[in-house]
């Protein structure tokens, strides 16, 4: 499922006498399908950067990752879409699109995808009702409440029965009733067969939800699942 | 449920949000400026190539042939050098008119030089014939000889000075026209590619997200793409839209150098006062604008995106 060997990654350039700094260095580590992992670490311990690539918003410097079975070194630049479609994320600052609503928000990786209008009304009504949204479904991200807005990144992160999903503290503007319904959404995903990957600094919801454990520290790799 | 509204309806087409980050005013102001300059270079490459077509019909099928002393009896018998001259020339393959010039239309001709006393001059004047080809080959070595044999000392005069003249000035008109025609194509893609480019500036969030949602490149590029070609294509019309009445000004200004000035009533004359290819070309600028739109927006997308991995 997600297979890092020996993986490194620098933002800027990437060789030459004056190469930038590894914020990664030497990752290796194996999830098997259907894991639920907890990614910890430090802030600037290199959580970020690490689901960054695993939702391929950026590319390894060095070493070898395989992701969903696709080797992604080997995967040319059109094959990446499709696999970025079998991935949800939901991003700590929830990266909803303004101009949008609720509703076209989630229903955005559906239309992706190809979708029929039908079933795409249908699913995302479902599931906006599902996070208690569904009475503002037309409604603007910047009519929304922190806790709102997190709730449809969420919705959007999970409405295409992502493969892979991944988490960048989702529950940091939520209070604890919503993170441990949060919690319930991710666990019933992971039982139908979702990897599941969270970072999260909350330890007393790791410890309610204790799991495999990813742990970072300045870019390495300290503890493996 | 509430149904979703008209807006959210209508915003669905716009997952990028690109009526806010092209808007609707600025670039097919600039397009229909563009518009504008393009349809006056078609219509001066149409009408210089018109006017040399008819500088070329005019002096190249015509030919003046001076015979001196033309009463004089020629070398053939109980003929002047005058008749034996036309004879020939009437009697010549390619020559579909002859026409000696009266005494009164050789003073008309000299008038510029010489006043109204031309016609009382001493002076010995040839017999000035102008002949009208017909198009077929004519070779006026052969016929040059054939005339100084029947009325030695005949002047035959093809124009070919001139013609080459004219033909070289149409030339350099077309093709400054046709140089001024790719400008304005040069700049209208330019146009719309840093429009393109500040639109992308601008939606690079938006891009980024649903870039990591799975979008293709033929996605996000197809999305600005139909933006750029509506908007250039209403650029274009209104270009052609304001185009109209300022060439059929300019129309009007050229109408003496008009092959057929047209005499026709009311909407017809309107119509006529343009020539048809020039119409044709006025009503296409908005597909081209159209066109030159969505395929510079599409490049323009497609080697940003190429930055995204």
């Amino acid at each position: 499922m997600v297979r890092f060997e020996s993986v490194g990654l620098r933002y800027g350039r990437t060789g030459g006498r004056d190469p930038a700094p590894e914020v990664l260095r030497d990752i290796s580590f194996e999830l098997p399908e259907g894991t639920f992992c907890w990614l910890r670490g430090a802030s600037g311990a290199g959580k970020t950067s690490l689901l960054r690539l695993m939702y391929l918003a950026v590319l390894p410097t060095s070493g070898k990752l395989t992701l969903l079975g696709a080797d992604i070194g080997r995967t040319p630049r059109a094959g990446l879409p499709p696999l970025r479609r079998r991935i949800g994320v939901v991003f700590q600052d929830f990266r909803l699109m303004p101009h949008l609503s609720a509703f076209e928000n989630v229903a955005l990786p559906l239309r992706l995808a190809g979708g029929s209008d039908a079933q795409i009304r249908a699913d995302v009504i479902e599931l906006l009702r599902w996070v208690g949204l569904g009475r503002k479904l037309y409604t603007l991200p910047e009519e929304l409440s922190g806790g709102e807005q997190q709730r449809v990144a969420i919705a959007r992160a999970v409405i295409a029965r992502p493969s892979l999903l991944l988490a960048d503290e989702p529950t940091g503007n939520m209070d604890e009733a919503q993170a441990e319904r949060l919690m319930v959404l991710l666990g019933e995903l992971n039982r139908i067969g979702t990897t599941v990957v969270v970072a999260s600094h909350n330890d007393a919801l790791v410890e309610r939800h204790p799991a495999a454990e990813l742990r970072l520290d300045r870019g390495r790799m300290v503890r493996e699942p | 449920m509430k149904v979703p509204s008209a807006s959210a309806r209508a915003l669905r087409a716009d997952e990028l949000g690109l009526r806010r980050a092209l808007p609707g005013r600025t670039l097919p102001l600039m397009v229909a400026a563009m518009a504008l300059l393009a349809a006056l270079s078609v219509a001066g490459w149409i009408g210089t190539s018109a006017l040399a077509r008819q500088w070329r019909e005019g002096a190249g099928t015509a030919m003046t042939v001076q015979v001196p002393r033309p009463n004089e009896p020629s070398a053939k018998p109980d003929t002047t050098r005058l008749a034996a001259a036309v004879a020939l020339l009437a009697g010549t393959r390619g020559v579909a008119s002859v026409h000696v010039l009266t005494e009164a239309e050789l003073t008309d001709l000299l008038r510029p030089w010489l006043g109204d006393s031309a016609s009382q001059l001493a002076l010995p004047m040839p017999a000035v014939v102008a002949v009208r080809l017909s198009g077929a080959a004519i070779d006026l070595a052969v016929l040059g000889h054939a005339l100084d044999d029947a009325a030695a000392g005949t002047a035959v005069e093809d124009h070919g000075v001139w013609m080459r003249r004219l033909s070289a000035l149409a030339f350099s008109l077309q093709a400054c026209a046709l140089l001024a025609l790719a400008l304005v194509g040069a700049v209208s893609i330019a146009v719309i590619a840093v429009a393109t480019r500040a639109g992308l500036a601008a939606r690079r969030d938006a891009i980024e997200i649903v870039h990591g949602l799975g979008a293709t490149d033929g996605f996000i590029a197809g999305r600005f793409a139909r933006r750029t070609m509506l908007l250039a294509a209403f650029g274009g019309f209104v270009g052609a839209f304001i185009a109209v009445p300022a060439l059929l000004v300019l129309a009007q200004f050229a109408a003496p150098f008009a092959e057929n000035a047209s005499a026709s009533p009311g909407h017809a004359a309107l119509f006529a006062a343009l020539p048809i290819p020039l119409w044709g070309s006025i009503a296409a600028l908005p597909i081209v604008a159209a066109a030159i739109g969505f395929v510079t927006a599409q490049l323009t997308v497609r080697g940003w995106l190429r930055h995204l991995p």
